[in-house]
């Protein structure tokens, strides 16, 4: 068992969803190596030899692979696939872009969102928006999988000491480049890594009565989140989203307000340890999944919890 | 400029799916099927990209059973010119659908494939990729917009931290998110018009592929169920369970 995990990083940290899928390359074997395509990225190369259980760290720096396109890393890691019996991505958009077109060109087999690792060919994964589980095992020499962070946790980021290797980089393949890019700015934790997330639906009404979520939000620590129904309303960014297309999230809290709860949103919250639901629709069916239910006009009882948890904080 | 988009027919979105009692599969008889939400909006792109006059031909293509002519009549509704139905029973995992893609794309040159980032039936992602990897173009993938330009398309996608725009040198290939385009309904005389409109049906044999699956499905099973909890009558009341009785604030 040798296992191949790609970084997901941006050139300067190592992302969060890196340690997850670390953990899950451990559960395959000891014999991890972590590769690191970026350029000038020493810094994500130091980070991932620190990352507990990592034996190797490959880096390929280089102008073409800044963006980490698609069309240029998977050839790389085509190359350097000889030596793997399994490849691991975080199942990111990152990660989701990468690994098929890998995958294809190994003519592999690729397993999406494992959740669960039953042996060295026999994964578990969700279908049908998590409704039903797979278990799906690989008759392919080389097993490509991207790996549901929520499901692993994540490996100890210091105690490791890596070597850390420089590789070549493959050709650029001059058929895509980045143009540009424009990324939420937020000083709130990142959505998939936060502890409490506050989410929001389509009874939120606007975008400015996301500011009510915000208050609640920044007063316990917690991430931003919303249904489809919000984003696809221009209410927040794309990237808030959670659920079956988009980020799939188990914090220790989540509170879903004006959320009705379908099932592609259940879909990407379900797993939360506490659930919370605030909607003024007693039949809605997040209630159902909910651990706490509090039937209210969200714009009463929104500023009233901000409140309370001023009062919390006060008393200490 | 020819455009090819990909349709799959899937259990409709509204469906609550079950495992099968005997844990082979889901339970697929007597269940609304429709048309991938994601594929939907594919086709929508490109009847736009021919209202705009920037294609002159879109072919839709959908792989699977018979009934899969069904889907194709739909994209033929919406606005494509023609089909293609790749008629097999069998099993098509995304790989075998990338080479069987890849063979049509061959023989149709198509400067544009569109798809969607996923299916909702099997939530792979990955057909548009491989596709993509097997033909040697590039992928926008997740778009939320799609600019043509000459010998290019520009590609705005949706990434985890926000959106990120990348340029393609065509013939590329787009994998549809959510915030591309809303699809429009169909008009009655539009579902009369595509009956006439030509549906070719080819076998995986005529393509040369071998659509032998590479994963083998043990057991489909459905998760424990999550219990319904209690109602809180107050925001107090909220609050102190959640300091006092799940200790997570």
């Amino acid at each position: 068992m040798s296992i191949l995990v790609i970084a997901e990083h941006d050139n300067a940290a190592l992302k969060a969803a890196t340690l997850n899928t670390v953990t899950a390359a451990a559960q395959l074997g000891e014999d991890i190596a972590i590769l690191v395509a970026g350029h000038n990225c020493g810094a994500v190369a130091e980070a991932a030899a620190q990352v507990a259980g990592v034996r190797k760290v490959l880096v390929a720096d280089a102008p073409h692979y800044a963006h980490q396109l698609a069309e240029n890393t998977a050839p790389l890691v085509v190359g350097l696939a000889g030596g793997y019996t399994h490849i691991l991505a975080p199942a990111t958009a990152a990660g989701k872009n990468l690994l098929p077109r890998v995958a294809a060109l190994l003519d592999v087999a690729q397993i999406t969102d494992v959740i669960q690792i039953d042996g060295a060919d026999t994964f578990v994964r969700p279908i049908y928006a998590g409704n039903v589980l797979a278990t799906v095992q690989s008759k392919d020499a080389v097993k490509a999988m991207t790996v549901r962070g929520t499901a692993f946790p994540a490996a100890a980021a210091s105690g490791g000491s890596a070597s850390i290797e420089a590789v070549a980089p493959a050709a650029d393949a001059g058929v895509s480049s980045f143009v540009g890019q424009q990324l939420t700015q937020s000083d709130r934790p990142e959505l998939t890594a936060a502890r409490i997330i506050v989410s929001g639906g389509r009874g939120m009404g606007n975008g400015d009565n996301f500011k009510l979520l915000e208050d609640v939000a920044d007063k316990l620590g917690a991430a931003v989140g919303a249904s489809r129904a919000a984003v696809d309303a221009g209410f927040v960014p794309n990237d808030y989203q959670v659920g079956q297309t988009g980020k799939v999230v188990a914090p220790e809290l989540y509170v879903a307000v004006g959320i009705s709860g379908a099932i592609q949103h259940l879909a990407g919250m379900k797993d939360s340890k506490v659930i919370v639901a605030i909607n003024k629709d007693e039949e809605a069916p997040i209630f159902q999944v909910a651990d706490y239910g509090l039937v209210a006009d969200l714009f009463a009882a929104v500023p009233e919890l901000s409140k309370e948890l001023d009062t919390l904080k006060a008393a200490g | 400029m020819k455009i090819l988009v990909a349709v799959k027919r899937v259990v409709d979105y509204n469906v609550k799916v079950r495992a099968k009692a005997d844990g082979t599969g889901v339970e697929t008889a007597n269940v609304k099927m429709s048309m991938n939400p994601f594929d939907e909006i594919a086709v929508e792109e490109a009847v736009r990209m021919q209202e705009a006059g920037k294609a002159q031909e879109i072919v839709a293509i959908s792989l699977g059973v018979a009934a899969c002519q069904d889907t194709i009549r739909t994209a033929l509704a919406m606005g494509a010119d023609r089909g293609i139905l790749v008629e097999t029973d069998a099993e098509l995992q995304p790989l075998a659908v990338a080479k069987l893609l890849k063979a049509v794309v061959e023989k149709e040159n198509p400067d544009l494939v569109i798809l969607g980032k996923q299916a909702i039936d099997d939530d792979a992602n990955q057909t548009g990729q491989m596709l993509a990897a097997l033909l040697g173009w590039p992928q926008g993938t997740f778009a939320s917009k799609v600019e043509l330009g000459d010998g290019t398309v520009n590609v705005t996608r949706e990434i985890d931290g926000g959106l990120e725009t990348v340029a393609l040198k065509l013939p590329a290939l787009v994998t549809t998110d959510l915030r591309l385009n809303e699809p429009r309904f169909v008009k009655l005389p539009n579902i009369m018009k595509a009956k006439k409109k030509p549906l070719e049906v080819l076998k995986p044999a005529d393509l040369g592929v071998d659509v032998a699956p590479r994963l083998v499905t043990l057991k489909v099973q459905e998760p424990p169920k999550r219990q319904a909890g209690i109602k809180v009558g107050s925001v107090a009341e909220l609050v102190d369970k959640l300091r006092n009785e799940a200790h997570v604030i």
